[in-house]
């Protein structure tokens, strides 16, 4: 059964400065799942995120991915790691003096021996993949709109197979309809790939529409993970207002 | 990491099918292996893909079977054997891929030539007349201001004038300095020849009061304070700052570009004095050194024989240098469009332009003071 533990976070703790974010943190993701992170604002998701990807340091306590913790690798190995994820920021992040095509080869580039036809016509089909027209590879990210650029940044994620699959606020910022196209795109490719998504997310419908498990953090520390059932009958303030609140009831259907 | 295997394929042609056995495993990392000889592959007719022996396999697995199995055949391939995963993969990755590529516009050669020269024309006109329409409004804009000093904002004028002036002083010193032990010791070497190293005075004197004192002032202006000009407000409209700052009444001209003219158009000047100084003490400390001329003989000469004149030509440009530099740098930043490419681009051409401004104002001076008999 462990083996299908795909992130293992244990006794977490991160700081900035005397600002501590997270302490005693512990938390397992299975592999093929769908988590969602939830927290108020400024509760540590995104900081979270960045400690398990390797961008903030934590101040202690571990974290493994696929079995192996981070800070242990050397950079080869941690390459080899890094090539297994793909993650996608709360904007894109998408390089500016690159078009969405040569955005989603750079990762192929980087770390693979494809030839220049065939990344780029991997990349056209993960663009396409990712719900954009065609005509999107050459444009540059600044001629996007916001929904667009997210697909882009979602194609260039997704350009190596990863196994697993990193977003932070996929869907904050879109309207409704692209939100929950958003949504169905994520969850179609998580079948299609067998990917297992960590989601960082504020949106109810997202979490309603995709999550396997929602982890809620919240006091520094993991409150609860469940289903969206199983939190709804959480004891907890912070829990309670967030699903039985006007717009947690909207959305499950409460 | 998992060990991978190399993938391989057969082709297997009867009568009525051909059969495309694929095995090993068909991943991002190894499919370009098999790639080119996919490729080379000709139409037959109708297709069987046979996964039964498929190892691992992805979306661009996936997708070159794909691929090769519509350049096989016109129908819809038939996949026989059993993987987990191939059927959905394929189905998926030949589902979005079955569209029409969009035509792209092609072109080249001589007239794609022409057509850049004509833009590039076309753009160096517009940009002239732009900058000429910035000046008026710039100096409109200040002007009013000027008339009305209480709505200036002293702040930040006091603040670009820290930032950009006090700031820039040592560098400015600096390189006036070792500019001026230059100077002397040109003068010291070749005039040595003539027997007549004194006038080595008055050459530091002239160049450094007349032109070299201020030049260089400019010229680091020009290249310190106009880019970050430039990057600031360039910056700030990046993110929508400028656009927050015009719904709440404010107006960029006013509380961006008029404080940095005023306060570079106040500051230049002091900076060029201060560069002007420095580069003197350079030719005194060569002049010592090399030629014995002690300081004392050296500023009583450079009294004698160098008028007042030269040294308020110099200092009568400084302020001209200093708003130019400014309106460049605030133009540019203001132009900069949504990309951190265009932030970027704007400030090399915003330094570029500031520093042949520069040169080429300096020239006219030049021409204007002699025409004057100065």
């Amino acid at each position: 059964m462990s083996d299908d533990i795909i992130i293992r976070i244990r006794d977490l703790k991160t700081a900035y400065g005397d600002h501590v974010v997270h302490e005693h943190l512990d938390l397992d993701i299975r592999k093929g799942e769908i988590i969602g992170v939830i927290a108020p604002s400024g509760g540590g998701k995104s900081v979270l995120l960045r400690a398990i990807i390797g961008l903030k340091q934590p101040a202690a306590g571990s974290i493994e991915v696929f079995g192996k913790q981070l800070e242990t690798l050397s950079e080869d190995q941690r390459s080899e790691v890094e090539r297994r994820w793909g993650v996608m920021f709360q904007d894109g992040a998408l390089f500016s003096n690159l078009t969405v095509r040569e955005n989603v080869m750079v990762p192929m580039r980087e770390h693979t021996n494809l030839s220049e036809q065939l990344s780029r016509e991997l990349a056209d089909m993960k663009i396409l993949m990712a719900g954009l027209q065609p005509d999107a590879g050459p444009k540059y990210p600044s001629d996007l709109s916001g929904g667009m650029r997210k697909r882009a940044a979602l194609a260039r994620a997704l350009a190596l197979d990863p196994e697993l699959l990193f977003l932070d606020e996929p869907t904050a910022g879109l309207d409704p309809i692209t939100a929950a196209a958003f949504d169905q795109l994520i969850r179609s490719l998580q079948k299609a790939m067998g990917l297992t998504v960590f989601l960082v997310t504020h949106d109810v419908d997202t979490l309603n529409a995709t999550c396997d498990r929602i982890a809620v953090l919240g006091d520094k520390h993991v409150l609860a993970v469940g289903t969206i059932d199983e939190l709804r009958a959480f004891d907890h303030p912070w829990v309670q207002e967030y699903f039985g609140g006007p717009r947690g009831r909207a959305a499950t259907g409460h | 990491m998992t060990e991978t295997s190399t993938p391989e394929f057969a082709l297997e042609t009867s009568d009525e099918e051909t059969i495309l056995h694929v095995s090993g495993d068909w991943t991002v990392r190894t499919v370009q292996a098999v790639d080119a000889d996919l490729r080379a592959l000709s139409h037959t007719g109708r297709v069987v893909l046979d996964v039964s022996e498929l190892g691992q396999l992805d979306t661009a697995g996936a997708f070159v079977l794909d691929r090769t199995a519509r350049q096989l055949s016109d129908d819809e391939p038939e996949i026989r054997g059993q993987h987990s995963v191939a059927d959905n993969l394929i189905s998926q990755v030949h589902a979005v891929t079955d569209v029409e590529e969009p035509k792209r516009k092609r072109s080249g050669g001589l007239i794609d030539m022409l057509e850049r020269t004509g833009r590039g024309v076309h753009h160096v006109l517009q940009e002239g007349v732009a900058t000429l329409a910035f000046l008026g409004e710039t100096m409109v804009t200040t002007t009013r201001l000027l008339l009305t000093p209480w709505k200036l904002r002293w702040t930040s004028i006091v603040a670009v004038m820290e930032e950009a002036g006090l700031d820039a002083m040592p560098i400015v010193a600096f390189l006036s300095f070792f500019v001026g032990l230059v100077v002397a010791f040109i003068g010291a070497t070749t005039l040595r020849d003539l027997g007549s190293q004194v006038f080595t005075v008055e050459l530091v004197g002239y160049a450094m009061f007349r032109e070299l004192g201020v030049l260089l002032t400019g010229i680091v202006l020009a290249g310190r304070t106009n880019s970050s000009f430039t990057a600031q407000i360039g910056t700030m409209k990046m993110r929508q700052e400028l656009d927050a700052m015009q719904t709440l009444g404010l107006k960029p001209m006013e509380v961006l570009v008029t404080p940095r003219i005023i306060a570079m158009v106040v500051v230049t000047p002091v900076l060029a004095f201060v560069g002007t100084l420095s580069g003197v003490l350079g030719g005194i400390i060569v002049s010592w050194l090399t030629l014995d001329i002690n300081p004392t003989l050296f500023l009583d000469r450079l009294q004698n024989t160098v008028p007042i004149e030269q040294f308020w030509i110099g200092m009568s440009k400084a302020p001209v240098f200093g708003f130019v530099v400014a309106l460049i740098a605030c133009r540019q930043g203001l132009n900069v469009g949504g990309s951190v490419q265009s932030l970027g681009s704007k400030t090399t051409t915003s330094v570029v332009q500031a520093i042949f401004s520069i040169i080429v104002i300096d020239a006219l001076f030049a021409i204007f003071y002699m025409e004057m008999g100065l």
